[in-house]
């Protein structure tokens, strides 16, 4: 699956201001001497840091309490137990390390859950680096712990004010400042999104996961699982998740977007109450790829929308929008109440707090299991500590049936 | 053929220049070439701007199609983009504005790639069906800030069919091969990148477009300088140094956002534009007549 030319299929691509594409073009050039051909022993160096610095290799758990509610084998690969709390570490490590190679001297990032932005800090401290952090102002009120664990480690996070405050704004203005400081800096992506070389160095920076995940659970079950989920917002862990799988005809990917509240659209408003652009979107370009986005007829992009914020983005990687028109991958939604449901369910049951990004994926399982095979495997991608403020105010303003009782909390905990 | 080499004719001398009298509307050398964003604040407004801008001396006007995600633009702009959409600014209205403009000069339509690649219903078009229709309505070209040379050749194909050019922007970073290849695709105008970074003005003029025009000084095609002009001094300064026109955005969106901000009249917001326009395209001029004739352009 890996591109030579930055193409999957009629997606990808390079659509990016001209200032950039010479930093473009050297960065491809990092990615196939020190990601593909191990040149200097840069991947070395990247897998004994993933070891050490990041916690690797994650579990392969086998889920008792779900495996019986489903009468099924679910398991779970726990990337909420990578350092930092999600699997944005495996990239954020990788990239800010070749940016080292690289001999850039200051690192820019976005982020929307947080998850991205914290792994980055963390990176940027343990090897040395200036980091300044683009985060929607929406989502720095929704996840404030990050922004405290970015600042804590040394990151500077710079609140983006335009539009809804979301990802899709902090990723252009990250891309405005690396149009500034293109000769000294490097913009760490979150996500498998972006201009190439981003989307196809991403994966394979993730591909661990799958890695890992494919020989734990060969050695605990004796066999590939039936089915692979994985929520998806740009897509980052759903690729990680499935990279090794791709090639396993009878494994079934499902790739889990997040319903927010309606898969209708409000085109008069230019919103869309979901971020399921995997499921509904349309193809298009927007941040440097050609892909499946949420936009009007018009082509403008919407804002999208989704009870967690690292799903909250209008579009999806490209090698993603490709697997899916092959039928490889499957994209399937869940709406927001579902997945705090499943995030309710899946603490209360396994003793894992899942991230609202994660939920997503276990409030599919909840529905569909009975289409998902005799094992399943789940990607858990974060765990859930940064989400519990907005937990608890949704969950009560919602009413979620199988949620503790949370009013001690009511107007405390900020 | 667009019209758009008539505009740059007497900067560049030959056969345009003698078949074309009346093509720079300031009468004399270098091309002024501002942008606004149109349907900022709203559509009628914005007609009398664009009007007013050819009044003060605008040899081309470059026609921004707001695009939600403007990545190239500084805040200025942004806001400008922000305006137009709300004001109910899509690719349709931005046709049937260019059809009611009352302009004799060459329009560029300045825009990000997915307004053009989406347009019309015809999914086997794009994105042809776009280009079609910036014919008819009659624009000359087109710049496109998140199109590098790398992806363009389906609407360069579909320029070359309707006669339209497409302009390329070469950056500070843009030196090599990278030139090379850019500079052989480019049609009507090259547009030097002053320095890198976003749209927006500068209260100096950097000395990164010294270097840049330098390094285009074997490429027979007109230069056109922008990002970050501001005032006649630039532009003439720009000028001299070996530009043969100058690009004005922020500067000019400068006006229209603090006439919205203060409840101004459009008429007057528009005689300030006109105003500035001039001293902008004065100074361009100021600027040609310091330079030395170019050797081989004479
Ligand atoms: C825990 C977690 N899971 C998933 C995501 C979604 O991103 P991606 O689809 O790139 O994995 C995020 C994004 O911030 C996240 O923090």
């Amino acid at each position: 699956m890996s591109t030579s030319d930055g193409k999957f299929g009629r997606y990808g691509g390079q659509y990016v201001p001209e200032a950039l594409m010479p930093a473009i073009e050297e960065l491809e050039d990092a990615y196939e001497r020190y990601v593909l051909h191990n040149e200097d022993g840069f991947m070395d160096e990247f897998r004994q840091r993933l070891r050490d610095f990041g916690g690797r290799p994650t579990p392969t758990q086998y889920a008792e309490r779900l495996s019986e509610r489903y009468d099924r084998d679910v398991y779970l690969k726990r990337e909420d137990l990578v350092h930092g709390g999600a699997h944005k570490l495996n990239n954020a490590l990788g990239q800010v390390l070749l940016a080292k190679y690289m001999g850039k001297d200051r690192i820019i990032a976005e982020t929307g859950a947080g998850q991205h932005g914290t792994a980055t800090a963390m990176a940027c401290a343990h090897l040395d680096f200036d980091c300044e952090v683009y985060m929607g102002e929406r989502d720095i009120n929704r996840q404030r712990p990050n922004v405290f664990r970015m600042k804590i480690n040394g990151a500077e996070v710079t609140p983006v004010t335009v539009g809804r405050g979301t990802l899709k704004e902090a990723i252009s203005e990250t891309m405005r400042d690396w149009a500034t400081n293109v000769e000294d800096t490097h913009y760490v992506i979150g996500s498998v999104v972006g201009p190439h070389p981003f989307p196809a160095m991403v994966r394979d920076f993730q591909a661990v996961i799958s890695e890992e995940a494919r020989e734990q659970i060969q050695e605990r079950a004796g066999t590939l699982p039936d089915s692979v989920l994985a929520c998806a917002g740009g897509g980052s862990n759903t690729m990680g998740a499935f990279a090794e799988f791709v090639d396993d005809e009878g494994v079934d990917l499902y790739a889990v977007e997040a319903g927010g509240s309606s898969l209708s659209v409000d085109e008069e408003e230019g919103v869309a109450p979901n971020s399921a652009s995997l499921s509904t979107g349309g193809e298009g370009v927007l941040h440097g790829a050609r892909t499946k986005l949420l936009q009007d007829r018009d082509g403008q992009i919407m804002e999208s929308h989704s009870v967690s914020s690292g799903l909250d983005y209008a579009g999806v990687g490209p090698e993603l929008a490709y697997l899916v028109d092959e039928n490889r991958v499957t994209p399937v939604n869940v709406d927001d109440d579902a997945a705090l449901e499943a995030f309710h369910r899946l603490s209360r049951l396994e003793g894992v707090i899942p991230a609202l990004e994660t939920a997503h994926a276990f409030a599919y399982v909840e529905k569909n299991h009975e289409d998902l095979g005799d094992t399943v495997l789940v990607n858990v991608s974060g765990r859930g500590d940064k989400d519990l403020e907005s937990v608890i105010e949704e969950t009560e303003k919602r009413g979620i049936e199988n949620a503790p009782d949370m009013s001690m909390f009511s107007g405390g905990l900020r | 053929m667009s019209r758009i080499p008539e505009a740059f004719a007497d900067v560049r001398g030959g056969e345009a220049a003698a078949s074309q009298p009346e093509a720079d509307a300031s009468g004399d050398g270098p091309a002024f070439i501002p942008y606004l964003a149109v349907g900022d604040p709203d559509y009628e407004s914005s007609i009398e701007y664009v009007e007013a801008l050819e009044r003060g001396g605008a040899d081309i006007i470059e026609l921004g199609l707001p695009f939600s995600e403007p990545v190239a633009e500084g805040p200025t702009i942004q806001n400008a983009v922000v305006r137009a959409l709300e004001g109910g600014m899509t690719p349709t209205r931005f046709f049937e504005f260019v059809e009611e403009l009352d302009v004799d000069v060459p329009l560029v339509c300045m825009t990000y790639y997915n307004l053009i690649y989406r347009y019309g219903d015809d999914d086997a078009n794009r994105p042809r069906a776009f280009v079609e229709k910036a014919a008819e309505v009659g624009l000359d070209g087109f710049v496109v800030p998140d199109l590098p040379a790398e992806e363009a050749d389906p609407l360069r194909e579909a320029c070359d069919e309707f006669d339209l050019d497409l302009v390329f922007i070469v950056a500070p970073t843009t030196e090599g091969e990278r030139l090379e290849r850019i500079m052989e695709q480019v049609s009507g105008y090259v547009y030097v990148q002053a320095r890198l970074g976003v749209t927006g003005a500068r209260s100096d003029v950097s000395a990164q477009t010294d270097e840049s025009l330098a390094r285009l000084d074997d490429w027979d095609v007109p230069k056109a300088v922008g990002f970050g002009i501001k005032t006649g001094e630039h532009a003439e300064r720009i000028v001299a140094g070996g530009a043969d026109g100058v690009i004005v955005g922020s500067a000019l969106v400068d006006i229209v956002a603090e006439g919205h901000e203060n409840g101004d009249s459009a008429e007057s917001v528009a005689a300030r534009l006109e105003t500035k326009a001039r001293e902008l395209s004065e100074g361009a001029s100021r600027g040609f007549a310091q330079r030395t004739p170019h050797p081989e352009r004479t």
